[in-house]
C-alpha cells in the first residue's frame, strides 16, 4: 500500500465557539477572525510537515482547494504545490484536487499543472474536482452548471495537454482561438489524473471509463467499499480489471502508545474537525443544482448535516483509524480486504491537532505502520496485482 | 341578446390544459374572459390563486407553468431568463395574443421585462410586482438560498398567521418534487448575477406601453427601494407600494394588488 500525507491546512487557531455561534466556518464566517501573523506560521508550520512526510517515506503529500473558509487555507493550492517542488525531494505531490467549474479559464490550470510537473520533474498528481457546494455560494459559480462546466473544463485541459497547439476551442462555457499552453506537462502524456468524491455514482462510472484513480474522502469504509465495488464493477462493463492502484481511501489515523492514549489525545481535534469546521446547513453543503433532485431528496431525508459525532462513532464506522499499532494495523488490513484499495490518504493533522502531536503521530506512522504494508496488497478478494 | 358573454362572466374556473410552445410542453392554467392577462409566476411556481380568481371576473386571465417548472418539460436550452423570454415572445405568437396585459411577479417580473424590452407590440401593459432583474447598490437583500425551507417562508411573507399557516404547508412531502424541481430552475437562472442582468437596466427605456410597479411595503427579497428604482428606468411608469405586504402582495394583499392593478388598467384605458 502507499501512503500519502493528505493535509486540509486548518486555520487551527479559530474560535469555535464563533464557528460555532455562526453556524459554519464556510462562506459566512467573518474573516476578521484570520490573523494574519498567525496564519503565515501555520502555512510554514503545515509545509514543514509536509517535508518531514517525505524524509520519513511518505509516498506523496496532498494538498486541496477550499475557498473562504476556517476549514483550509488552501483557496489555491499552487503556490504551496510550487514551494514543495523544491523541498519534497521523493515524494509525490498531489492536489486534491483543483475544483474546474469554479474557474472561468480552465487553461490556467492547465498551465498550472503542467508547471508544477515540470518543477517536481514528474512528479504531480493532477486531481479533479467539482468543489462542495459552499464553493458555488463563496465563489458565485452556478450550480446549476456545474456538471457542464466540470466536464467542459476537463476535456480541454486534457486536450490541451496532448494535442498540439496552437488549435481553436469552442464550448458552450469556455471559448479559445488559440490553444496552446507553454510548458507542456513534464509527464507523457500528462500527469495522472485522480478523481476525489463523496460518492456520486455517475463520477464513480466516469472514473472508471476513464481508468483515472478515484478517491473517496471521508465515509465509513462500509460505504468505501460499495463505493470501490461499483468503481471495479463499472471498469468490468468497460472492459478491463480495475487495479486496486486505482482505488485511495481518505482517511485519518491517529497512533499513540495505547488505544487509551490515542483516543484521548485525538478526541477534541477530530470532533472539532468534522463537528465544526465541516460543519454547515444542509442549503449551503447542496445548493440547488449541483447534485440531481434525486440525490437531494436522499440527502435532505437523511438529514445528514448538523448531527455532532463522536470520535466513538467515527472509529467504530471506520471513517478514521484510532489507536496503539497493533489496532491501527489490524484495522487498515481489514479495511484494506474490505474495500480493495491500495492507496492511503491520511491525513495525520486535523482539526485543531497542534504541531508537536501531528509530528510525533507522523513517526509513529512512519514507523509503527507503513513498514507493514509496504508491500501488502488488498487480500481475499480478485483484485488484480499492483502494475 | 347574447347570453355568452354572461355565462363567460360567471364562468371563472379556470381550466388547466398542455400546450406545445415550438416543441417544449408547457402546463397552462387559464380561467374568465375579457381582454387577455398573461401572468408569469415567480421562482416558487404556479398555480391559481385566490387574486386570479378576482381578475377572471374582467379578463382572460392566462397562468402558464415556465419551461423547467412543475408540470413543464425542462427543455435542453433553458439556461437564462432571456431564453425564457424569447420563449415568452414565441408563447404570444403561437396564441395569437394581442393587446395583452403583462404581469410578473419576481422572476417572472424580470421575464416580463426582458420580454418587453425587446417586443411590446403584442402588450397593452406591464405590471411588475416584487421584480428582479436589475441590482440597486448598498440595498440589503437576503440570500433565499442559504435559508431553509422555514426561514423562507418567514422571508417572504409579512403577516405572522399566514406565515405559521405556509410553514405548515410547505410540509406536505407529495409537494417536494416539485419545490425542488421550481428551485433548480430558479437557481439555475438566476445564482450568477444574483437576480439581475447587468444590461438589462440599460435597455428598460424602449418600454413604450403602460407600466406599473406594485411592490409590498415589506418585501425583504427585493426591497422597494427596487421599485423606485424600475420607475426611474421605465419612462411614465407608476409606484404602488401595498401596506402590510412581503414580497408577493398580490397573494398577502389581495384585495389591495386587486385595486390597484385595476384601478391601474383602467386608468390606462380611459387614458387610451
Amino acid at each position: 500500500m502507499k501512503f500519502f500525507n493528505f493535509h486540509l491546512m486548518p486555520y487551527r487557531h479559530a474560535d469555535l465557539d464563533a464557528i460555532e455561534k455562526n453556524g459554519s466556518a464556510w462562506v459566512t464566517y467573518s474573516n476578521r477572525d484570520y490573523d494574519p501573523k498567525k496564519g503565515a506560521e501555520l502555512y510554514h508550520e503545515y509545509l514543514d510537515q509536509m517535508e518531514l512526510a517525505d524524509r520519513l517515506g511518505f509516498d506523496g503529500v496532498c494538498l486541496n482547494e477550499h475557498h473562504q473558509t476556517a476549514y483550509g487555507m488552501m483557496p489555491t493550492p499552487g503556490p504551496l504545490a510550487g514551494a514543495l517542488t523544491r523541498s519534497v525531494k521523493k515524494a509525490k505531490i498531489a492536489i486534491l484536487g483543483r475544483a474546474l467549474p469554479l474557474v472561468n479559464n480552465p487553461l490556467v490550470i492547465a498551465e498550472e499543472y503542467a508547471m508544477l510537473d515540470n518543477l517536481s520533474r514528474g512528479r504531480i498528481i493532477a486531481g479533479f474536482v467539482r468543489g462542495i457546494g459552499a464553493e458555488y455560494h463563496a465563489m458565485g459559480i452556478n450550480p446549476g452548471f456545474s456538471q457542464e462546466r466540470f466536464s467542459e473544463a476537463h476535456d480541454l485541459i486534457i486536450r490541451a495537454w496532448t494535442e498540439p497547439g496552437p488549435f481553436q476551442y469552442a464550448g458552450k462555457h469556455y471559448h479559445f482561438n488559440y490553444v496552446n499552453p507553454w510548458p507542456r506537462p513534464y509527464q507523457m502524456p500528462h500527469p495522472p489524473v485522480w478523481i476525489p468524491s463523496q460518492g456520486s455514482s455517475s463520477t464513480i462510472k466516469w472514473a472508471a471509463q476513464m481508468r483515472y484513480t478515484y478517491a473517496q474522502t471521508l465515509s465509513p469504509i462500509a460505504v468505501v467499499a460499495r463505493m470501490f465495488q461499483m468503481y471495479r464493477d463499472e471498469a468490468e462493463k468497460a472492459g478491463y480489471q480495475a487495479s486496486p492502484d486505482q482505488l485511495a481511501w481518505s482517511n485519518t489515523i491517529y497512533v499513540a502508545e495505547t488505544d487509551e492514549k490515542a483516543m484521548r489525545e485525538a478526541r477534541p481535534h477530530l470532533e472539532a474537525l468534522v463537528n465544526t469546521f465541516l460543519k454547515m446547513p444542509t442549503e449551503m453543503l447542496l445548493p440547488p443544482g449541483y447534485t440531481n433532485i434525486e440525490s437531494l431528496k436522499r440527502i435532505r431525508a437523511a438529514k445528514i448535516t448538523g448531527k455532532p459525532q463522536t470520535l466513538d462513532d467515527l472509529v467504530r464506522n471506520g471513517v478514521v483509524i484510532v489507536g496503539s499499532p497493533n489496532t491501527v494495523r489490524e484495522k487498515l488490513a481489514e479495511y484494506q480486504d474490505l474495500a480493495g484499495f491500495n492507496t492511503s490518504l491520511t491525513k495525520t493533522q486535523f482539526g485543531t491537532l497542534p504541531d508537536d502531536m501531528t509530528r510525533a503521530n507522523m513517526h509513529a506512522i512512519a514507523e509503527e505502520i507503513l513498514p507493514h504494508f509496504r508491500n501488502r496488497l488488498p487480500q481475499g478478494k480478485k483484485q488484480a496485482a499492483a502494475e | 341578446m347574447r347570453i355568452l358573454p354572461r355565462r363567460v362572466f360567471l364562468m371563472t374556473e379556470p381550466a388547466t390544459t398542455k400546450i406545445t410552445v415550438r416543441g417544449c410542453n408547457i402546463a397552462l392554467i387559464r380561467g374568465g374572459a375579457g381582454r387577455p392577462l398573461l401572468f408569469l409566476h415567480a421562482g416558487g411556481g404556479a398555480g391559481w390563486l385566490p387574486f386570479m380568481a378576482d381578475l377572471a371576473a374582467r379578463h382572460d386571465v392566462i397562468v402558464p407553468e415556465h419551461p423547467g417548472f412543475g408540470g413543464s418539460d425542462t427543455p435542453d436550452w433553458l439556461d437564462n431568463i432571456q431564453d425564457l423570454a424569447r420563449f415568452y415572445l414565441d408563447f404570444l405568437d403561437q396564441l395569437d395574443l394581442r393587446n395583452v396585459d403583462l404581469v410578473g411577479s419576481s422572476l417572472g417580473g424580470w421575464i416580463a421585462a426582458e420580454l418587453a424590452v425587446r417586443n411590446t407590440q403584442r402588450l397593452n401593459s406591464l405590471t411588475l410586482i416584487g421584480s428582479a432583474g436589475i441590482h440597486v447598490p448598498g440595498v440589503p437583500q437576503v440570500d433565499t438560498f442559504l435559508l431553509s425551507d422555514e426561514q423562507l417562508i418567514r422571508n417572504l411573507f409579512d403577516d405572522p398567521k399566514r406565515i405559521e399557516a405556509m410553514i405548515a404547508e410547505a410540509k406536505r412531502p407529495e409537494l417536494e418534487d416539485v419545490i425542488l424541481k421550481n428551485r433548480t430552475t430558479t437557481a439555475k437562472l438566476v445564482w450568477q448575477p444574483r437576480s439581475y442582468d447587468p444590461h438589462l437596466h440599460k435597455w428598460l427605456r424602449r418600454i413604450d406601453v403602460p407600466a406599473h410597479l406594485i411592490w409590498g411595503a415589506n418585501d425583504k427579497l427585493f426591497p422597494r427601494d427596487y421599485a423606485f428604482a424600475f420607475q426611474k428606468l421605465i419612462p411614465g411608469s407608476g409606484v404602488t407600494i401595498i401596506p402590510d405586504s412581503g414580497h408577493l402582495p398580490h397573494i398577502e394583499q389581495r384585495q389591495a394588488f386587486v385595486t390597484a392593478l385595476e384601478g391601474f388598467l383602467e386608468k390606462k384605458r380611459a387614458a387610451a
